[in-house]
């Protein structure tokens, strides 16, 4: 615990939360920077349309479900229910190396549909956008095998601490989340 | 007459201070326990202060040194510059006759290098990154930032930053030498200049350990700043200097990302072979591959993190200069509320006038009018502030200590430069002068040397806080009248080289028959140049031995401050206060209030008061 968090008092949110929650802000920035890079080169012309490739809507779907069965260990941690907490959390961290999977799969479909990275910016953009955001979605698989480990390691106990970490861990893992089925919608709606 | 209000502070804290049972916990073992964890990886914020601030100290050095050796090659063309050979090696060429002269390609290196250096690593992180956490955890009243951790992090990453532009400079091709602007293609072919093979990678990996070390310095700012205030510190009590390191920190946050996705499609384009930024680009009579790119695209990128980069280099130092103008003039801080509004209205305007930079990259003209009116509209909020400063000047008991001086400078610089500003704003006046020293002139007296002086005030004015020791008073003054004089007589003449058309970034003028006769105005700004640079050295030689030999700190208050880093224990100790942490009752800018000379923050309001805030 750090010195300076003591000095806490009433705080609706907690000062850790707070500041992952400035950090989505800014990674926000990011892929806000990247869209609109992509529109205004679109807006550019010699821009050439293809369809996203069926595995990313898989994808959407399986990190979806991936959300969904963390918040679900999430809440059976809270209330005390161990293996609901610890199978689901696994669950959920399979599914998100399947989401990764399957991006890398979209990749080598589109080019299988010639679409290349070093083609037309179109694709281009697409495959650096949808890399870093598994650059991402890897740093979240990254904390929820730390949070594995809290589960399977330690002495099952919903102690302030652990919650908060645990808490930390959803947030940024819902992020990454909404983060993705941003920039489907976002691709989708490009596509004139 | 002013009294002095009677009043004793460690009871008064013991009182009425909030208890937050810090000092029930242990922190010896894993605080400043060995030299390493003290001085190296120290997570105290006032040592991070300190490193960020030595760390500035050296990259100004290097920056400076530099400008000097472009400034001798535009003032001396002809001079030989022999005597440099044993620093730059092969960048000096030397003729049989043994006239030295320094490569041209050396020459764009030094300007780029000086650019990128100044911009980041002197006035981003040494300015922003010193004030913000020596300040932030002392005025607010907390024990130390929200993450400590994160916070030696920040700084580590801006080492790292430096430690890999540094290594840049010895590489064999050269440093990068495409301008600070990065701007492709230049940039984004390594067989474009020598400088943009290894140079430019080595650029752009120093860059984006830098992005990480602000977001992660920034993220604990504004966290700091919203959960961490002691009781009673509401957030119109704090003082301006949190204001604008608060504002600062939101602007980094928001624009740093998007200079980092930017280099991101730079490596791609360099690194992948991708074409987001180049098009259609013959070299040495072949066609690349490349089709289908805008570099234009980098120009919007770069500069929606460039604009607001400028003020996140500017408003620290108006922070600073606010606070310290209070406290020396005496008086409160005029128009607090009008001076918070116009940092936040200027921190907002900055991310809506960023294609300024770019009206003759051929945007649109009507698109141009946008801009053009936003950064008109940016004049109100700085002349707000101007006035402030000013009337705060006026009728002030004011005490011309270096610190004050520095401050009062620092408003002479910011009008100077911030009027050539309205010229450059308008995107037609802007035909005749983009790319001439009149740019040249306008950022560095509006950034450079403002920000210079906002941060030389901040140094004289806490450094009894870092070191508790004072700086030499009279040397800080000899610093101060030969910089203000110095400076105006660097950029002052180039206005005129610029209105006359001379264009930066040139090697030199003296086969331009247009440009030739400026030769004596350069050999002055040259002069002006090396007196000023051995002043900065006056300046540091006093930082370095006052830190030793300074005269000794013996009262807690020495100027007479509200704030509450004045109340803190002489050495500096870890947690900042020895018990109850202090609580606040009043706003930071009761001087001569009721006759009273200053009441400090923690001190109760009396029911005699005139007025609250």
């Amino acid at each position: 615990m750090s010195v300076a968090l003591e000095t806490l008092r009433n705080n609706k949110i907690h000062p850790k939360v707070f500041a992952l929650v400035t950090a989505c802000v800014s990674m926000t920035m990011l892929f806000a920077a990247f869209t609109s890079a992509y529109v205004v080169r679109q807006a550019a012309g010699n821009w050439l349309e293809f369809p996203l490739p069926t595995y990313f809507y898989i994808s959407t779907g399986i990190i979806i479900l991936s959300s969904v069965f963390l918040h679900g260990s999430y809440t059976s941690f809270k209330n005390g229910k161990e293996a609901m907490y610890k199978g689901l959390m696994v669950m959920s961290a399979l599914l998100g190396i399947g989401f990764v999977i399957c991006q890398v799969l979209g990749f080598y479909e589109m080019e299988a549909m010639g679409i290349e990275l070093t083609g037309n910016p179109s694709g281009s953009f697409v495959y650096v956008i949808a890399a870093v955001h598994a650059a991402h979605v890897l740093a979240g698989i990254a904390v929820l095998t730390v949070a594995m480990m809290h589960a399977f390691l330690l002495p099952f106990k919903p102690t302030p601490a652990r919650k908060l970490r645990f808490q930390q861990t959803i947030i940024y893992w819902h992020f990454v989340d909404i983060l993705w089925v941003y920039l489907l919608f976002f691709f989708i709606l490009q596509q004139t | 007459m002013a009294y002095v209000l009677e009043y004793d502070e460690d009871l008064l804290i013991k009182e009425q201070g909030f208890e937050d049972h810090f000092h029930e916990h242990h922190h010896g073992d894993k605080y400043q326990s060995s030299f390493i964890n003290t001085y190296i990886f120290s997570m105290d914020h006032k040592m991070i202060a300190k490193q960020f601030l030595i760390t500035g100290i050296f990259w100004a050095i290097i920056g400076a040194a530099m400008s000097i050796i472009f400034r001798l090659q535009l003032g001396f063309p002809e001079e030989n510059l022999a005597w440099l050979q044993p620093l730059l090696g092969k960048w000096i060429t030397v003729s049989e006759a043994g006239i030295g002269t320094l490569d041209p390609q050396f020459y764009y290196a030094l300007v780029t290098m000086h650019g990128t250096i100044l911009v980041f690593f002197v006035l981003t992180a040494g300015l922003s990154g010193t004030f913000s956490n020596l300040l932030i955890p002392l005025q607010l009243g907390a024990r130390d930032m929200a993450s400590p951790m994160l916070n030696m992090l920040s700084y580590w990453f801006f080492f790292m930053a430096g430690l890999v532009m540094f290594l840049s400079l010895f590489l064999s091709t050269g440093p990068f030498s495409g301008g600070w602007t990065g701007y492709p293609p230049l940039s984004a072919l390594p067989q474009a200049s020598s400088g943009s093979a290894a140079g430019m990678t080595m650029w752009i990996v120093s860059l984006v350990l830098f992005v990480v070390s602000v977001l992660l310095g920034g993220i604990n700012y504004i966290t700091t700043v919203l959960n961490l205030r002691t009781k009673g510190m509401t957030m119109w009590r704090m003082p301006l200097t949190i204001w604008a390191f608060f504002v600062t920190a939101i602007l980094g946050l928001l624009s740093f990302p998007v200079l980092a996705s930017a280099f991101f499609l730079m490596m791609c384009d360099r690194g992948l072979g991708t074409s987001f930024y180049l098009s259609e680009i013959f070299i040495g009579g072949a066609p690349l591959d490349n089709v289908g790119g805008s570099p234009i695209l980098y120009q919007h990128l770069f500069w929606f993190l460039g604009h607001p980069e400028v003020y996140i280099i500017i408003l620290p130092a108006m922070g600073l200069v606010s606070e310290v103008m209070s406290v020396h003039a005496r008086k409160p801080i005029f128009g607090y509320k009008a001076m918070v509004f116009s940092i936040l209205a200027i921190g907002f305007l900055s991310f809506i006038v960023w294609a300024h930079h770019m009206f003759m990259s051929g945007v649109n003209p009507f698109i141009a009018n946008f801009f053009v009116i936003f950064t008109l509209i940016i004049a109100v909020p700085s002349a707000v502030k101007v006035f402030n400063w000013i009337a705060t000047l006026y009728g002030g008991n004011i005490r011309f200590t270096s610190a004050m001086l520095f401050s009062i400078g620092f408003v002479s610089m910011f009008i100077s430069g911030g009027l050539t500003g309205i010229f450059l704003g308008n995107s037609t006046i802007d035909i005749q002068m983009h790319d001439t020293y009149f740019v040249v002139a306008h950022f560095h007296i509006v950034m450079g040397i403002a920000a210079f002086f906002g941060m030389f005030a901040g140094i004289y004015h806490w450094y009894p806080k870092m070191f508790s020791r004072f700086m030499n008073e009279t040397l800080g003054k000899i610093h101060f009248w030969g910089t203000m004089i110095g400076a105006y007589a660097i950029f002052w003449p180039m206005h005129y080289l610029g209105l006359a058309g001379v264009p930066r970034r040139y090697y030199k003028f003296d086969t331009f028959e247009a440009f030739a006769h400026f030769g004596e105005m350069n050999k002055f700004i040259t002069v002006a140049a090396i007196i000023v640079f051995f002043l900065q050295i006056l300046f540091v030689i006093n930082f370095f031995y006052s830190i030793w030999n300074g005269k000794k700190m013996k009262t807690k208050n020495p100027w007479g401050a509200t704030t509450l880093e004045w109340t803190t224990p002489i050495e500096g100790i870890h947690g900042n206060w020895p018990g109850k942490l202090p609580s606040v009752h009043r706003w930071a800018y009761d001087y001569g209030k009721d006759g009273i000379e200053f009441i400090p923050q923690y001190v109760p309001i009396n029911e005699n008061e005139s007025e609250e805030h």
